[in-house]
Formats: C-alpha cells, structure tokens, sequence
C-alpha cells in the first residue's frame, strides 16, 4: 500500500539510511544542539530584573518557559533549504527526482533521524539546566506530555512547510538561502523565542498573533511547560497555516520542477 | 610590510568584484540587517518602561551597547565570517597546502583573504547608533576619550578576533566541529546587553573567562565617560594575551596539519 509514495519498506530504508548517516556527524550535532543557548542568557537577564513578574509568570514560570522553548526550537528547527540547495547546485537533485518518491521526503526522513540523534544531547542541556536551577524542575503529565508533543509536531510541519516554499524557490534562483535570512528575522522577534509573547505590548502581540511565528515557539512551549493557554485556538491555528501551506508548496515544486534545468550534472 | 599592504588591497579588490556580481543579495542582506537591528531595540525595549533600568544602565546607554553590538557583528560579517569559516573547507579539501606554500604568512592569508562588502553598511548603522546614543545619553567626547574609546573598540575586535579563530583553527584537528563558531556566535549574542544586567557568576564568565564584557560594555562604559581604569588595562592585556595566543595556537595546530587524505 503506498500514501503519497510512501510505503513501508521505503520509510523503513529511508529511516535507517539517514539515522546512520547522521550518527557520523553526532559532533556536528552536538554543537548544533548548543549553539541553542539565547533563551538561557534571556532568562538570566530577567531573573536580574523584576520585569518578569509583571507579565505574568509566577515563581518558576519564566524559567520553564524559556526551557520549553529551547526543547521546542531543537525539535523543530529545519535546515531544509540549505541541504537543498546544495543538492540543486550539485546536480545531485537529478536522481532524486527520477525516484517515484518525492524528494522532500528524503529531507523529511533526514530532519527524523536527525532529531533522534540530537534528543540525548539536547535531554542533557536540560538536565543541567535542571541542576543548576532546582527549583525549576517539573515533569510534564502523560496529557500534557502527548498535547505538546502533537503542538511541537505541527509546529515542525509549519516550518519545514514555510522552508520548503523557499527552497523551491532555488529553481529560480541559486542563492534562496539569502530569503531564507530574512524569513529568520520575524522567526526570532515573533515566535517566543527570545521572549514570551506576553511580554510584548499588546499592539505587537496581536500583529505577531496573525502570523504563523507564535505557533512555532511560544504556543507549543507554553504547552510544555503547563503555563495557560487557549488550547482550542492554538491547535486551530497550527491547522490553518498547514492547510494554507501544503498546497502552495506543491504548487511551487511542480512549478520549479518544470523549470528544472540540471545545473551541474 | 608594504608586501601585506599590497596584498591586502589585491584580495579586497577582488572579493568587492566578486561580490557585486550578486546584486540582489545585497539588496536582502541590507533588508535583513535594518530588520534584526530593529528587533533587537524592540527586545531591548522591553526590559525598560515603567521607569526600569537594566542593571543601572538607562535607555540611552543601554542603546550604545547595541550601537556597538552592531558595530561589530558588521565587522564580522564583513571580515570574520565569511574568511574563518573557509578555514574547514581549507582543511576538508586539502587547499591549506597551497596557502602555506605561499610566501606570505599563512594566518594573515587566511584572517584577511575575503571581504564581504554586505557587512559594510552594518558597521556604518552602528557608529550611527552609537553616536546618536551617546549625545542622547548626554555623553560629551573629547579628544583624549574618543580616542581611548576607538584603541578600546579595537582592543574588543581583536578578542573577538582571537575567539574566533582559536575556535575555527580546531577544524585542522575536528573537520566535523565547523559549527563550533555557532556556538560562539550564540553565547556572543549575550553581548547585546550590559554586562552588569546578568547575574554575579555569568557576570565573571563574561570578564574572564569568555570577555563579552571587553566587546560591547566597556567601549560604551569609554564613550559615557564612566569607565575604570582597571578595567581598561585588564582590557588591554586580555586582547594582546589573546592574540599571542591566537598566533601561537595557529603554529601548534599546523603542526598536526597532514593534508587531506593523507
């Protein structure tokens, strides 16, 4: 049986090929998982300062957030448009696309087994976070735990969605990761990353709230972490932009490959 | 001398050539930099109102640390970046050789080869920055200030430099780790804020141990005429200690340099 021309056997060999390729680069990963550390430096300047109180995080909140924002981002940061574009000025895109099989699937399967390898290190960041912050520590319930899980997924989606639209773009251009700087600008000010949405004044939040930047980081850490929030609208939310996503990448590749001209090969 | 100055311009010359050739990508880089440092004041921004200062330091002051924070991430994408982190594909690719057989030394060659224009009016929107802070912050430069706060500009480039460096110079020994700069760059972004604004302990890692401190806060500390002698000294000996070290690490790691695939 196959969906989407994918079948078992091929999500298996996917699967298996890419988790083995990318336990050789477990380094990389390592420092990659790292290099996530900004909502660590936020939350020290904020326990400096009594400005965290006032937009309502209790006690430990704020330190949970910022953590549940740091596991959200390493689960659901993608890097699709990089390894693509490669792939495209290489020429190595060629085969792929002679495949019965969608290529964004091979990256889909590469960002899985990519996640699996990290997960060790990035439960390891948070254990010492957990040390030197005692106070801080709380396991989510079985409900919770599933709920979050379900909203870092979909926030996965949305990225490697918005990322996909801009990596098929290289069929127009050779240097789409220039876009994909800009994407990252309202990515860092909007989503919760640096600093909670509640923090903004209200004008900003609600511009921020209708684009797809606050599912990404700030509703599925705040899930996470247990603080309130409007399950209902955020699931809602996420649904929308990947329904409104999902055919205009689609569009795009079958657009882009058409004008696909093997650069390289 | 006059060889390296020569070089120099050749290398710029031709990097500005090249990089023209991708106008559009200029035009998105300028769009980017305006963007990040207009998020950055926002964020800023919100550790203040209602009459909140952040570690002692006003609105005002507080903005020439971003002034300089941008002075030099424009520095670094114009020289740092774009060169250090071609040291990796030197090494994975094996054409370190052809630059040690050079007759020029080898960790000029591969500190200053390219020049990424893009990062250029970076450096020009943080001077702005800075100027126009620090007369808001009532800051009135003399002379002798404002060349003690250029030396200490330079004094926090060249740490910045030293990191760096140390840094993408253990690709010779880890191929795999080029990353490592990213980890830097990350715990650099603490920079952006006034070192006194973090707790004690971060507050001596980022004097001694890892010197955002001497990057952003001290040259602003310089231009707000509120700076202490200690400091300055500790500032200057930190950047010679760390460039002699930067050199000294870079002859070492040449050492264990076997070329690809050998």
């Amino acid at each position: 049986m196959k969906i989407a021309g994918l079948s078992w056997p091929v999500v298996r060999a996917l699967l298996v090929s890419q988790h083995a390729n990318m336990v050789q680069y477990r380094a990389e990963i390592a420092l990659w998982a790292l290099s996530g550390v900004l909502p660590f430096i936020m939350l020290s300047l904020w326990s400096q300062s009594d400005a965290g109180a006032s937009f309502g995080f209790k006690g430990v909140g704020l330190a949970r957030y910022y953590l549940s924002a740091f596991m959200v981002r390493q689960f659901s940061v993608v890097w699709v448009v990089f390894a693509f574009e490669e792939d495209a000025l290489l020429g190595r895109l060629s085969p792929f696309l002679l495949q019965p099989l969608h290529p964004l699937w091979r990256y889909v399967a590469a960002h899985v087994a990519e996640r699996v390898t990290r997960f060790p290190f990035s439960v390891g960041i948070a254990a010492i976070f957990f040390l030197l912050y005692p106070t801080s520590f709380w396991l989510p319930s079985l409900g919770q735990f599933l709920l979050a899980f379900l909203a870092i997924l979909l926030a996965f989606s949305i990225n490697f969605l918005l990322q996909s639209l801009i990596a098929a773009l290289c069929f127009w251009s050779e240097k789409a990761s220039a876009l994909e700087r800009l994407l990252l600008i309202p990515y860092l000010y909007c989503s919760g990353w640096l600093v909670p949405l509640a923090a903004f004044p209200d004008a900003a939040r609600t511009a921020s709230f209708w684009t797809p930047f606050p599912y990404l980081i700030d509703f599925p850490a705040r899930v996470l972490a247990g603080l309130p929030v409007d399950l209902v609208a955020g699931f809602a939310a996420q649904l929308f932009w990947l329904t409104l996503l999902l055919p205009l990448v689609l569009m795009a590749w079958r657009a882009g490959v058409r004008r696909y001209t093997a650069m390289g090969a | 001398m006059g060889r390296y100055l020569l070089s120099l311009k050749r290398f710029w010359a031709t990097a500005l050539a090249g990089q023209l050739e991708y106008q559009a990508n200029m035009l998105i880089d300028l769009l980017a930099m305006v963007g990040s440092l207009a998020g950055s004041i926002f964020v800023l921004s919100l550790f203040f109102g209602q009459g909140r200062e952040l570690g002692g330091w006003s609105w005002e002051a507080a903005l020439v640390v971003q002034g300089i924070y941008t002075f030099l991430d424009g520095v670094s994408s114009t020289w740092l970046r774009p060169n250090l982190s071609a040291i990796v594909t030197h090494v994975r690719e094996g054409t370190l050789d052809f630059v040690l057989l050079k007759p020029i030394d080898s960790q000029f060659w591969v500190s200053l080869r390219i020049m990424a224009p893009a990062g250029l009016p970076e450096i020009g929107l943080g001077l702005v920055l800075i100027v126009w802070a620090a007369s808001r912050a009532g800051a009135s430069l003399s002379l002798g200030t404002s060349l003690v706060a250029v030396l200490m500009l330079f004094v926090g480039g060249v740490i910045l430099y030293a990191l760096w460096f140390v840094i993408a110079a253990t690709s010779i020994w880890f191929v795999k780790t080029w990353n490592a700069t990213e980890v830097l760059r990350a715990v650099l972004a603490s920079g952006r804020f006034p070192v006194s604004a973090y707790p004690p302990t971060l507050r001596l890692v980022f004097t001694l141990v890892l010197p955002v401190a001497f990057l952003t806060t001290v040259p602003a500390e310089v231009i707000l005429g509120r700076a202490a002698m200690p400091m300055l000294v500790l500032g200057l000996f930190l950047a010679v200690l760390f460039f002699l070290g930067s050199r000294a690490f870079w002859l070492f790691a040449l050492r264990y340099y076997t070329s690809a695939s050998s």
